[in-house]
């Protein structure tokens, strides 16, 4: 095999570019990550509320996103609003949306289900000593909640990092498609770059998702150690 | 031409990426749950060696995206002189992929399998092989059908993928049709109806299946 082709990597800025698209991918993947935990935790409250038209439409809202596959999402958004509602944003904000609201979804199910996996006895007691609906979920309800939804939390950001890779149909400038066009510059000087390019996007990747998946697992070991005694 | 006209005429092409979608489907989910079972096994046993191979390789598959996979296969394997056909491409891809999210799942019902149980083997004087046999295996697999169910429903969707090596599933029948007429909201109308299709009453199965074999696993 020719090893000149890991040189492609480091010619010119293409290293720095590259660096440059993993940055436009995580900050993609961090902002929608921030929105869509935010909106999740407000949807995953109001659907242990006892509305049933709403939580009729919160989980309509959640089994759409759940069926529809993300490439999918990303087309939906990326053809439809700019032409039925005449509403246009740049690819990388259509796509900082369409993963908030993915992101909303699963975390609504992730919370509603730790909200309602709360003993029922500290729902009880908070009532009993007078707490009104806000104050028990804000000081009872929520924060034991939260330490039950940390390592899903974790794995549903290391799926959406994972699923930026998918930036690049939108024609985003992430890091696969950067990666592409360098590849491309440097197809006849170095027909093997493309091993090289792709195989440093790879590593990206592993190296941003393996820690928060370690992270994760071992939280959740804690925990079942701590449940199991 | 009416929205209606241009649905009905797509439909054809539509059916034949519906088809092929389930296929490629098919034989990737077959296919990461046997190589799931396999790297379960070898890490439940701890062969030497194999079950270090099978850690890295859930490791490395678990947190690298699809796409990245996929072009790997499909346009840089073929620099160091290992070619396959996109379709090909894909289902090795998928079950790359699908084999290590199965392997959680089933390691994940393996270790959920009680200390009181195991305890319990032990005591009347089980082998480690009966153990594993009459014991952990019965009650790991019932436990870790939910997360198989929602591997399958996970792996189906990710097959909207292959649309980035020209494999024509159904999202490449949409993308392609789009290409052509510009007339999105139609096809991508019939791509949504078409994964709801196959995804609707498939994870409803699902989920009565994850029902009775929890019944048959607590019922007692």
């Amino acid at each position: 095999m020719d090893h000149s082709g890991i040189s492609v990597l480091f010619e010119g800025t293409n290293f720095t570019r590259l660096l440059g698209g993993l940055w436009v991918t995580v900050k993609i993947a961090g902002v929608a990550l921030i929105l869509g935990l935010i909106l999740g935790i407000v949807l995953g409250v109001l659907r242990t509320f006892k509305n049933r038209l709403l939580r009729l439409i919160l989980r309509l809202y959640l089994e759409f996103f759940r069926i529809v596959p993300t490439v999918v999402l990303l087309f939906l958004f990326y053809y439809i609003l700019p032409k039925q509602l005449n509403f246009n944003l740049p690819a990388d904000q259509i796509a900082t949306l369409v993963f908030a609201l993915w992101v909303g979804a699963e975390m609504s199910d992730i919370v509603r289900g730790a909200l309602i996996s709360v003993p029922k006895h500290q729902r009880e007691s908070g009532l009993a000593i007078g707490l009104n609906r806000y104050q028990l979920y804000r000081y009872v309800l929520i924060p034991q909640a939260i330490t039950l939804e940390i390592p899903a939390t974790i794995n549903l950001a290391t799926r959406v990092i994972k699923t930026t890779s998918l930036l690049m149909l939108i024609s985003v400038m992430d890091v696969i498609n950067i990666g592409q066009q360098i590849i491309e510059a440097n197809n006849h000087t170095h027909p093997t770059g493309v091993f090289w390019v792709y195989g440093l996007i790879f590593l990206f990747y592993f190296l941003i998702d393996y820690p928060l998946s370690w992270w994760a697992k071992r939280l959740e070991k804690r925990r079942l150690e701590r449940t199991n005694g | 031409m009416t929205s209606w006209g241009i649905i009905q005429q797509s439909l054809p092409m539509f059916e034949k990426g519906f088809v092929l979608t389930l296929w490629l489907s098919f034989i990737g989910i077959i296919g990461s749950i046997l190589v799931g079972l396999i790297c379960s096994l070898l890490q439940y046993f701890k062969v030497p060696i194999f079950h270090q191979i099978a850690t890295v390789y859930v490791e490395i598959s678990r947190n690298t995206p699809l796409l990245i996979q996929l072009f790997f296969l499909y346009y840089a394997f073929p620099v160091i002189g290992i070619k396959f056909s996109a379709q090909l491409c894909g289902i090795i891809g998928l079950i790359f992929l699908g084999g290590s999210y199965m392997a959680e799942g089933f390691t994940g019902g393996f270790n959920g399998v009680s200390k009181g149980q195991l305890e319990s083997g032990k005591a009347i004087g089980l082998s480690r092989w009966q153990l594993a046999r009459y014991v952990v295996f019965p009650q790991g697999f019932s436990l870790s059908v939910p997360a198989m169910a929602a591997n399958v429903i996970f792996l189906i969707k990710e097959t909207s993928i292959f649309t980035v090596i020209a494999i024509p599933e159904l999202t490449n029948t949409a993308l392609d049709l789009i290409g052509m007429y510009y007339r999105s909201n139609e096809y991508l109308f019939v791509l949504v109806v078409a994964y709801a299709i196959i995804l609707i009453p498939l994870s409803a199965i699902l989920t009565l299946l994850e029902k009775r074999v929890r019944y048959g696993s607590f019922g007692n």
